[in-house]
């Protein structure tokens, strides 16, 4: 047992930077997915509480069917039917042949997956603010972006914060399924370090490991910031 | 699209001619990873809430191992991590099981949903209004016909809309199976794929499937909330 250790962490020595690009490459992805999918989860959110019954309609029909079709069926969706779609496009027009790289690829679409779930929270939380205060920053002058920015949005936030940690913990974990597509994330590099270094389980276990540290690290940064902005109960959802 | 469906709803809905496929054996991975898990969430989250912290610990430990990292890993390490193992290869039981790419998702899938599971039904325990134990226990129930009789009843009606969420996770987190070759929908749509390249055709017909199953769960849980939480009804 420990002569395995031993010689597992003489082995870590050597993939160290590889691993370290794994972690890098995640984490990356994660962020940029977040920052995509706040966006869409705004923007759907505004349609879904929209008066024109077209935005309502289709915001409905995007959270519907992003929720009830698995992740990586879409992903895989997204992934080669995009390809398949700008291959032809290409093909026709008489361009040179352009590949989505896979980091894009797994923004876009993790972005777009999680974004259906930001759209639920936001729209509740936006619901939860009390309709006096956007009258009350009317009355005192503002202008409806002003109003929407300091007023509404500040607040919304507050009541958003539970949701969206949960949300940003289940997207984490997700990215994990990148390296299906093909990326070169912390999962991919825990396997290709484990397979040609003939310990894959151990590699395997030090990944799972890296995933445990970044959810219990984005769990404290949550708390703290729900203790700090915090103050309002949210049913937690996943 | 028609060439498609003519050609592939025999493994899209049960089987390729030699091994059960498609919705089948989502179906199967489904509800057996369920019952599975719930079998293993029942006494854990008994355990989960005890005021012992040497019985609670071990608990809190697990899920909190399983809900930390992802499913996908999970399952590497079920399928192929511990199978590299030569002390598991040797003995000829772990082989047998590890050997069938079946059998390690089963207990992936089963071990996570537990996990979840467990946390789930905790919660639910621990909102027993306080009252109704009190009056259980006046009237003499104690200890194990407590459990029996009222508190698991009334938790797992509790718990049925946070577990009809779990119940929809896990039917899409199925989808890892392929990756285990175990061929649910999402194999048959990638097959189905690589061998006519109507990529939107082939993973559009595995979302539309997913989609109806998804919408059959929540109409099942929604009677089911129906019927076991009416009490909770505030309009009644």
């Amino acid at each position: 047992m420990l002569e395995n250790v031993a010689r597992f962490v003489a082995t870590l020595e050597g993939f160290a930077p590889l691993l370290l690009q794994g972690v890098w490459v995640t984490l990356k992805l994660a962020l940029l997915s977040l920052l995509l999918g706040l966006i869409f989860g705004l923007l759907g959110a505004g349609a879904k509480l929209s008066r024109v019954r077209a935005w309502r309609v289709s915001a409905q029909v995007y959270t519907t069917l992003i929720r009830g079709v698995p992740d990586l069926v879409l992903m895989l969706l997204i992934f080669y039917g995009v390809q398949t779609a700008v291959s032809r496009l290409t093909a026709v027009m008489g361009w040179a042949y352009l590949e989505i790289d896979p980091l894009t690829a797994g923004v876009l679409t993790l972005g777009f997956i999680y974004g259906a779930y930001f759209t639920e929270t936001f729209r509740g939380a936006l619901l939860a603010v009390p309709r006096g205060q956007a009258q009350a920053a009317k009355a005192l002058g503002m202008k409806p972006s002003q109003s929407f920015i300091y007023i509404t949005f500040a607040q919304m936030m507050r009541f958003a914060l539970p949701g969206l940690g949960n949300n940003w913990m289940v997207l984490l974990k997700a990215t994990a399924l990148v390296s299906i597509i093909g990326l070169a994330d912390l999962v991919k590099v825990a396997q290709v370090a484990g397979k040609s270094s003939q310990q894959l389980l151990s590699f395997l276990l030090l990944a799972g490991l890296i995933y445990l540290l970044l959810s219990s690290a984005s769990n404290a940064v949550l708390r703290w910031l729900e203790r700090r902005y915090g103050g309002a109960k949210q049913e937690a959802q996943r | 699209m028609i060439e498609l469906i003519l050609e592939y709803w025999r493994p899209f809905l049960y089987s390729d001619g030699q091994q059960i496929t498609g919705l089948a054996m989502t179906l199967w991975l489904t509800s057996a990873s369920l019952c599975l898990g719930l079998l293993v969430a029942l006494p854990l989250s008994i355990a989960r809430v005890s005021t012992r912290s040497w019985v609670r610990w071990p608990v809190q430990g697990f899920t909190y191992l399983f809900r930390g990292t992802p499913l996908y890993v999970q399952l590497l390490v079920c399928y192929t991590g511990i199978y590299s193992l030569a002390a598991v290869r040797e003995q000829p039981l772990l082989d047998a099981f590890f050997r069938d790419a079946l059998n390690c998702t089963l207990l992936a899938f089963a071990l996570n949903t537990g996990a979840y599971t467990t946390e789930i039904l905790a919660g639910a325990i621990r909102s027993m209004p306080r009252g109704e134990v009190e009056a259980a226990r006046a009237l003499g129930f104690d200890g194990w016909k407590l459990y029996t009789y009222l508190i698991m009843p009334s938790a797992l009606r509790r718990s049925l809309p946070y577990y009809s969420n779990e119940v929809i996770f896990m039917l899409h987190s199925t989808t890892l199976a392929f990756t285990a070759t175990v061929p649910d929908v999402l194999k048959v749509a990638r097959d189905a794929n690589a061998a006519t390249f109507l990529t939107f055709e082939s993973f559009g017909i595995a979302a539309a499937m997913y989609l109806c199953i998804t919408f059959a769960l929540v109409g099942l849980f929604h009677l089911a909330e129906k019927r076991w939480l009416r009490f909770l009804d505030p309009s009644r």
